[in-house]
């Protein structure tokens, strides 16, 4: 007897999480664009206050449009629930938050985009919690750093900027071995790519501004809970197994088991902080989401070509992209990413700054800005731009240099990108040539 | 709230309440593989209506020390145990699939201790299929995949989760994931083997169908329900087996009806 079978990715980004509006009969997610929801009656909204009830009081807490986006992304990463918020670093913030306070301690990848660099080593250093940066790579790094006041792992699925492939296992495993969790953020290889739940991460997060949504339009973020790390038998977090006196009293994980950390979350998190997604931007973000089984591979098959250009280009010096040989991680992102190693990644640029800078300012279909994961094909120089605050030392931490270039490709004709570079490439190496 | 019970460490959710024995109480019994939570909403209210609440995670579920009970009457014995435990004379019970054979099965054994049960997606006898028992007994993957998908409403893997920003699917297979080896094939084994004839079944039973269980048809309560001389059905439209999640209104509305007509309950003590 063949055994029940769960849609595929493909029809879950099309469908879940939303079933034909009962209202109307509308077939696209309709975008609820209300603050509050009437209560039936006095004893009704008691019950959806107390949470005896399911359903929508406000929408910094919830809302039907945002609901759909959130079942969705959980569905596609295989959580228990999510939480979009009004950014990625939202996100972050908030999963930092639900699990630690004062006194507590991450540890953290180095090789992170420069905001979450930004967040954990200066700003919620300025709130009582700490982060000690480790390289990636070093497993025994990971290990070493673990204090007895640790809450958390956190690394990025592909590292920011050059590329890391965090070895999710092996982490999670150290993770679970001192009774803490692993949380991840996604964003570089969406659920399409990789389900780091799969591999043994505990908590993940996107920033939905990116390949999610696909469209440059909207900024958003989304945390997802796999609902298997067990907070309960871990008794290093207090914020979910200890009576809440800002809900009645309430213990979360016993209320809840699985869904303890998202309802901390959502019930405190977005209730006080208040950093919730608006009901326009996550029909925005549904839109991209429609077509991330249809994009990604596109996204994939033009990186390779581009990366297959640049590596036999007399000014490239290196190319920084896991599918290459040369890359520290080809084997890891071999078997953590059989589809490929994302969309953006980095690369050399001979003749250092000027090059770097004549480069970019030739490019016609690439577009210099701060973003990744767009449609369109972007380029941005991390040293002046995205990691400038970091100090030369952590910028060689994070495999950085002053050439270092990083490309986002997105779905143009792989053709006209690789003219684009080829021609911006020449000038750069004029204006070289002529210096020297 | 825990507490020992056949000498085992066992934990009951009271919706954060201390016992008052001037209460009625009600019971909360969870089905094959669960635990108290998915009772989460419904215990909740109870607990902030003028009842005590006992949701319980059966031994080797949730936060109850294993291992698990081999027998639907053993489990109705230890919720007795429970109430004992408790120093609580009579109560009603309500039970969702395993939990609901355990209800009836406790109100068959001791009628005088039981007010009245509500049974909730149930079916009698509740066969399980040959090919779910033995991924069940390998603690096969499929056999928790059967679990989620049967366990559910077909729409739910598209529908709106009546829980904002939550994954049925993801939910169930992250509590099966916490499962010890065993635990789900000893629940299934024990629905597979219960036989009553429900004699002593005398309390008013409801029955909270959903239209669209897989799991446990509708189809297959009904010589249940022809069984029991005092028993009442309310079907859900649009849910699956997984009722307190689908449809945790509708659900909530008729165990509100239907326990409040026990007026005549005597409190707990």
């Amino acid at each position: 007897m063949a055994g029940p079978k769960y849609p595929d990715f493909d029809t879950l980004a099309l469908h879940a999480g939303q079933s034909p509006d009962p209202a109307t009969g509308s077939r696209a997610v309709p975008i609820y664009q209300t603050t509050s929801y009437v209560f039936r009656d006095t004893e009704h909204a008691a019950s959806l206050f107390n949470m005896e009830r399911a359903g929508h009081v406000y929408s910094r807490i919830s809302n039907p449009t945002v609901a759909v986006l959130e079942e969705r992304v959980a569905a596609l990463e295989g959580g228990v629930g999510a939480i979009a918020t009004a950014s990625g670093q939202a996100a972050l913030h908030l999963a930092v938050a639900t699990l630690m306070g004062a006194g507590d301690h991450v540890v953290a990848s180095g090789s992170l985009y420069g905001g979450s660099h930004n967040l954990l080593g200066y700003t919620l250093k300025r709130f009582g919690i700490e982060t000690t940066f480790i390289n990636p790579r070093d497993l025994d790094g990971w290990k070493n750093a673990i204090r007895p006041n640790t809450r958390l792992l956190f690394g990025e699925t592909l590292g920011n900027p050059g590329l890391d492939v965090l070895d999710i296992p092996s982490v999670a495993q150290i993770a679970h071995a001192a009774k803490l969790p692993l949380l991840v953020d996604a964003t570089f290889t969406t659920p399409y790519l990789m389900t780091p739940f799969g591999l043994g991460a505990d908590l993940l997060y996107h920033s939905a501004t990116k390949f999610l949504g696909g469209h440059g339009v909207a900024i958003g973020g989304v945390l997802v809970d796999s609902g298997r790390f067990d907070w309960e038998a871990s008794g290093k977090f207090a914020t979910l197994t200890a009576p809440y006196e800002g809900f009645h009293g309430m213990d979360f994980e016993e209320e809840s088991g699985t869904r303890a950390f998202l309802l901390r979350a959502r019930r405190e998190g977005l209730r006080d902080f208040g950093a919730c997604m608006a009901p326009m931007t996550a029909f925005q973000i549904l839109q991209g989401i429609e077509t991330l089984h249809v994009r990604m591979p596109r996204h994939i098959e033009n990186t390779r070509a581009v990366v297959e250009f640049l590596s036999g280009n007399s000014m490239v010096e290196k190319v920084i992209y896991p599918e290459l040989e040369s890359h520290p991680d080809h084997a890891l992102a071999k078997r953590l990413l059989p589809k490929g190693a994302g969309a953006v990644f980095s690369f050399e640029i001979k003749g250092g700054r000027a090059a770097g800078r004549r480069f970019i300012e030739s490019l016609r279909v690439f577009s210099h800005l701060a973003n990744v994961g767009d449609a369109k094909s972007l380029v941005i120089h991390p040293a002046t731009t995205t990691h400038y605050r970091m100090s030369d030392a952590d910028l060689a931490k994070s495999g950085i240099t002053a050439g270092t270039v990083r490309l986002s490709i997105g779905l143009e004709s792989s053709a006209d990108l690789i003219e684009d570079l080829d021609r911006a490439l020449n000038v750069a190496a004029k204006q070289a040539a002529a210096k020297a | 709230m825990e507490l020992a019970a056949d000498g085992r460490r066992a934990f009951c959710y009271t919706a954060s309440h201390a016992f008052d024995p001037q209460k009625p109480t009600l019971v909360f019994v969870h089905g094959a593989g669960l635990d108290h939570s998915l009772f989460g909403l419904q215990s909740r209210y109870f607990g902030y209506h003028g009842r005590n609440v006992l949701a319980l995670d059966l031994p080797g579920h949730g936060r109850s020390e294993g291992p698990p009970l081999p027998t639907i009457a053993a489990m109705a014995d230890w919720v007795f145990g429970v109430l004992d435990a408790q120093g609580i004379a009579s109560a009603s019970i309500v039970g969702h699939s395993m939990g609901a054979l355990v209800a009836l099965e406790a109100a068959n054994r001791r009628p005088e201790r039981v007010a009245r049960i509500a049974c909730i997606g149930v079916a009698y006898p509740m066969k399980v299929s040959q090919a779910f028992l033995e991924a069940a007994r390998k603690n096969e993957q499929a056999a928790f995949d059967m679990e989620t998908i049967w366990g559910h409403a077909p729409q739910v893997p598209f529908g709106g989760n009546p829980n904002p920003g939550m994954w049925m699917y993801g939910d169930a297979l992250a509590r099966l994931a916490r499962l010890a080896p065993g635990v789900l094939y000893n629940d299934l084994k024990a629905c597979n083997d219960y036989v009553s004839d429900f004699a002593g079944v005398k309390c008013p039973v409801l029955f909270i169908l959903g239209k669209r269980d897989v799991m446990t048809p509708p189809r297959a309560a009904a010589t249940l329900i022809q069984k029991l001389s005092n028993a009442k059905v309310e079907m859900v439209e649009l849910s699956g087996h997984s009722l307190m999640a689908e449809a945790p209104d509708d659900t909530l509305d008729v165990l509100i009806e239907f326990f409040s007509e026990t007026r005549t309950d005597r409190p707990g003590r």
